[in-house]
């Protein structure tokens, strides 16, 4: 499987799409902190950029690089090897390229300009985020034929974690106004990968918007060691359910 | 202020035959009060170190009280300490400790009534029901007690300094932590409050009513339970205060209920769940104020009117603005705004276009608090956007028609 | 020995194998004919377990290949259309199937060689022509020396020269242990190579026998004449 894994991901380094990724999310990363003198506001800038482009990215990129690989499957597959090692190096090979991308990206250059909790959070919560958008992908490539469909599978699955389903949640919160929801929201917010990983960061930057109010509630609840496991935890959960369905389908699939 | 003291304590000493009177526990006066007792009007009674259990020591005659070494005097949780009926009253460097609690009588370390020329100054206020409390007093100085309370529950604490229907009152260089309120005025007029520390009180660190032109400068109010509430008052002046850490749900930097007239200028708002709450606010200027990492840098209500707000700084605060309404009449003008995007061609340091501070996430906020939790999503983004575009429900006429492009340098 | 018994595969509302049974014997050579979208291509890649019936059984060596890979150690793969990564270099993709398969006894690069391929190990996939890209998966199909050949469209693009190249590969690499399953449109080819044949038309099998009986039964001397005949028979009986 390592074997496998690693022809992948070579294939994925010399497609210059993942070194490109690499320099925009640094470029990124530097002019923010170049441009806000403020390491709070930068990592907030930054943050608004990673729950967008990052799953973006790892999505479209993923979905793309399924239907390419195609050929190199059906290889594969008239070889003697188990589909779950080629699904899972598949798997391992994308998710790796682009977190390593993320790191190089975001991660390296913001350790160099902050170095607190929030970081890390901001660090490994990225990571996190490629990995259950890479899942999701793979679902997406998995249950649709071509390409076409895939891709348009992937971006709604994108359109809707990050817009219309907070959408949803608003409207939830107006419609039940009337009624206590800080463990609704808490429950709503737990279904959605990008925004506990929003949220993660949020508080961790101890910015006070989350204060009082019902943030406390919310702050008591991230903030103690048990919710940021419990929230880690949710978005691990995020990557795994759809990396064991889409690998499920992969095994019966028809290439 | 101080000076002025010394020399008035000096003159009374030179002028009059003044006798000096000394308690010690090992000496011929054993007990303050029976020093009182035999002093007569402008004398001085030394108090050396020790362990005094007096009950309640009446202060009725214009004396001078001076603690050695901060002897400490005990009210064993059942009485108020000091109470002075006397003018022209010092107390100085007293360990004033376990001052009786009740919930009839506000016991205080060093109550005072009906009083002038008073000078309380360096003690240190231990474990007090109320710290200083000051009932119908006039021209008197408070300066650098620390009043230390254990911050149990607004039953078991009384207020730090308290101080009803007095005048010319100064207050300064204190610190009061851990009382029910830091600094209580009612019905307070013409004084000054400056350099004081209120932190960590149960409720306000400082709250005021009824009590006009009064000047609050250089006070530190960080982390107290509730923040900072005034109300009903008019011509308050606050410059160089920090307001800092007040945190948690309806607790305010600064509240502003009824205040008119009055100038709020060069203070410094950081982190407070919401920096300054304003209601049936009315001409008053708020200038040079910094507003750093708050959850909401104002919340002015549409009850407020004519205020004028102008070269402040808001930096990082979650929401710069918010209000209920949709119209306010009130000015922004020149303030510096981080989250204004707009440009300036002409180069003069002024942005060409008007900056709204209030958006509609915030207004969607306050009406439903848990919607705090959408904070920073793309659909808040492209809400705030769209209504930036078409303004519907935010307030119109509420911008900042001239934002300036850099911070002031406003150093606190 | 593979044996594949009541296989049935639908794609949609479109039935594409309906219950095919066949023997493939070892040492035996079998030409898979059948017009386009018969469900050649379909049952060879049942067989690789590429793609998976919705019932019936295959075996290989008496063994069922449901949920196994193993097997595939002993078949040779040619795919109709062979498509590889396309930042791979010719060179690279056999280094990487060999050392995918490096615990295979023997290499046989006789083809590499044959093709021409050791000249241009260094170009990159996409830059192949189709037919240059036939010639890689004809040489990875040959590359193990395996015991069973499956060959999808061996010759399907192929210059003159290189179909004679290939053809004289598995003439030579018959033997009384080998298995060879080759689908062509060129019936011609299929003549020298196959000893036995199967047709297949619109998923089902209608003709499973050897090429000799074929001919003789229906009195032809090549098998493109007599697979005509083959298939004109059926028109006939399907119109009466």
């Amino acid at each position: 499987m390592i074997k496998i894994a690693k022809y992948v991901l070579l294939d994925i380094l010399r497609n210059k799409f993942v070194i490109l990724y690499t320099f925009f999310l640094l470029l990124v990363t530097l002019s923010m902190f170049s441009l806000e003198g403020n390491s709070d506001k930068a990592i907030l800038s930054l943050l608004n950029i990673i729950l967008m482009v990052v799953p973006l990215v790892s999505i479209i990129f993923t979905t793309i690089h399924f239907f390419n690989s195609y050929e190199f499957i059906e290889l594969l597959l008239s070889q003697p090897i188990n589909r779950k090692s080629i699904f899972l190096s598949e798997f391992s090979a994308v998710s790796l390229a682009l977190c390593l991308a993320y790191l190089i990206g975001v991660g390296i250059p913001v350790t160099l300009f902050s170095q607190g909790m929030d970081t890390v959070y901001l660090v490994l919560s990225g990571m996190l985020l490629t990995l259950v958008f890479v899942a999701l992908a793979f679902s997406a490539s998995v249950l649709t034929r071509d390409k076409a469909k895939g891709i348009g599978l992937s971006l709604l699955f994108w359109f809707y974690f990050t817009l219309i389903y907070d959408g949803f949640v608003l409207y939830v919160i107006y419609a039940f106004s009337d009624y206590p929801l800080e463990k609704v929201t808490l429950a709503l917010v737990s279904l959605n990968p990008v925004d506990l990983a929003r949220i993660i960061i949020l508080l961790k930057l101890d910015i006070s918007a989350l204060m009082g109010y019902t943030g406390a509630f919310y702050k008591q609840f991230f903030g103690s060691s048990l919710g940021i496991i419990y929230s880690f935890l949710f978005l691990l959960l995020w990557a795994a359910i759809p990396l064991f369905i889409s690998m499920r389908k992969f095994l019966k699939k028809d290439i | 202020m101080r000076v002025l003291f010394t020399l008035l304590l000096l003159l009374f000493t030179l002028s009059s035959k003044a006798v000096t009177w000394t308690v010690s526990q090992s000496g011929d006066i054993k007990t303050i009060t029976a020093a009182i007792q035999k002093a007569n009007n402008g004398d001085t009674i030394l108090v050396r170190s020790g362990h005094y259990k007096e009950g309640n020591i009446i202060v009725n005659k214009e004396i001078v009280l001076l603690g050695i070494d901060y002897p400490i005097v005990d009210g064993e949780f059942k009485d108020e300490v000091f109470s002075v009926t006397a003018n022209n009253v010092v107390i100085r460097h007293f360990n004033i400790i376990n001052v009786g609690i009740s919930s009839l009588k506000d016991k205080a370390a060093i109550g005072a009534e009906n009083a002038k020329n008073l000078y309380l100054a360096d003690n240190k206020i231990e474990m007090a029901f109320f710290g200083i409390h000051l009932a119908n007093c006039k021209s008197s100085l408070i300066e650098n007690n620390t009043l230390t309370a254990a911050a149990v529950n607004e039953s078991a604490n009384g207020n730090g300094i308290h101080l009803w229907k007095s005048d010319n009152i100064t207050v300064k260089g204190n610190t009061v932590d851990g009382h029910r309120d830091g600094i209580y005025f009612e019905f307070v007029t013409n004084s000054h409050i400056e350099n004081n520390v209120s932190k960590n009180n149960l409720r306000y660190g400082l709250h005021f009513m009824f009590s006009h032109n009064n000047e609050y400068s250089r006070n530190l109010f960080k982390k107290n339970g509730s923040g900072i509430a005034v109300m009903y008052s008019k011509g308050v002046t606050m410059r160089y205060n920090r307001f800092e850490e007040n945190w948690g749900a309806s607790v305010f930097g600064l509240l502003l209920k009824d205040i008119s007239e009055s100038i709020i200028e060069y203070n410094l708002f950081l982190r407070n769940t919401v920096a300054i709450h304003m209601e049936n606010c009315s001409r008053s200027n708020f200038k040079g104020n910094e507003f750093r990492e708050n959850g909401w840098g104002i919340q002015l209500q549409a009850s407020c009117d004519d205020n004028l707000f102008e070269k402040n700084n808001f930096i990082a605060n979650s929401f710069d603005m918010g209000t209920n309404g949709s119209m306010t009449l009130n000015t922004l003008a020149g303030n510096y705004w981080d989250k204004y995007g707009g440009y300036d061609l002409n180069k003069d340091g002024v942005g060409d276009v008007p900056f709204h501070p209030v958006s509609l996430y915030s207004m969607i906020v306050e009406k439903m608090p848990t919607s705090v939790m959408l904070w920073r999503s793309f659909l808040v983004f492209l809400l705030d956007r769209a209504e930036k575009v078409i303004p519907v429900v935010t307030p119109e006429n509420l911008k900042d028609e001239v934002p300036v492009m850099k911070p002031y340098d406003i150093s606190i | 020995m593979i044996s594949v018994s009541n296989i049935e595969k639908r794609f949609g509302s479109l039935d594409v194998l309906k219950s095919i049974n066949a023997d493939f014997e070892t040492g035996r050579s079998y030409a898979l004919m059948g017009p386009n979208g018969s469900g050649k291509t379909t049952l060879i890649k049942s067989i690789l377990g590429m793609v998976v019936p919705d019932s019936g059984k295959i075996e290989v060596d008496g063994e069922s290949i449901k949920g196994q890979w193993t097997y595939r150690e002993k078949i040779g793969y040619m795919p109709q259309i062979g498509r590889y990564p396309d930042n791979m270099t010719i060179g690279q993709l056999f280094e990487m199937i060999k050392d995918l398969r490096s615990n295979a006894n023997t290499v046989d690069e006789e083809l590499i060689e044959g093709f021409g391929l050791d000249k241009m190990m260094n170009k990159r996939m996409h830059t192949l022509s189709g037919g240059t890209r036939q010639k890689v998966s004809a040489a990875l199909a040959f590359l193990f020396d395996p015991k069973v050949f499956i060959l999808d469209e061996p010759t399907a693009g192929l210059d003159p020269l290189a179909v004679e190249v290939i053809k004289e590969k598995i003439l030579k690499q018959m033997g009384p242990d080998k298995t060879f399953i080759i689908t062509s449109h060129i019936l011609s080819d299929l003549d020298d190579l196959s000893s036995h044949a199967l047709y297949l038309d619109n998923g089902s099998l209608i003709y499973n026998d050897s090429i000799a009986l074929l001919k003789e039964e229906t009195g032809e001397v090549r098998l493109g004449k007599a697979i005509a005949t083959i298939m004109k028979r059926k028109q006939k009986s399907v119109t009466a």
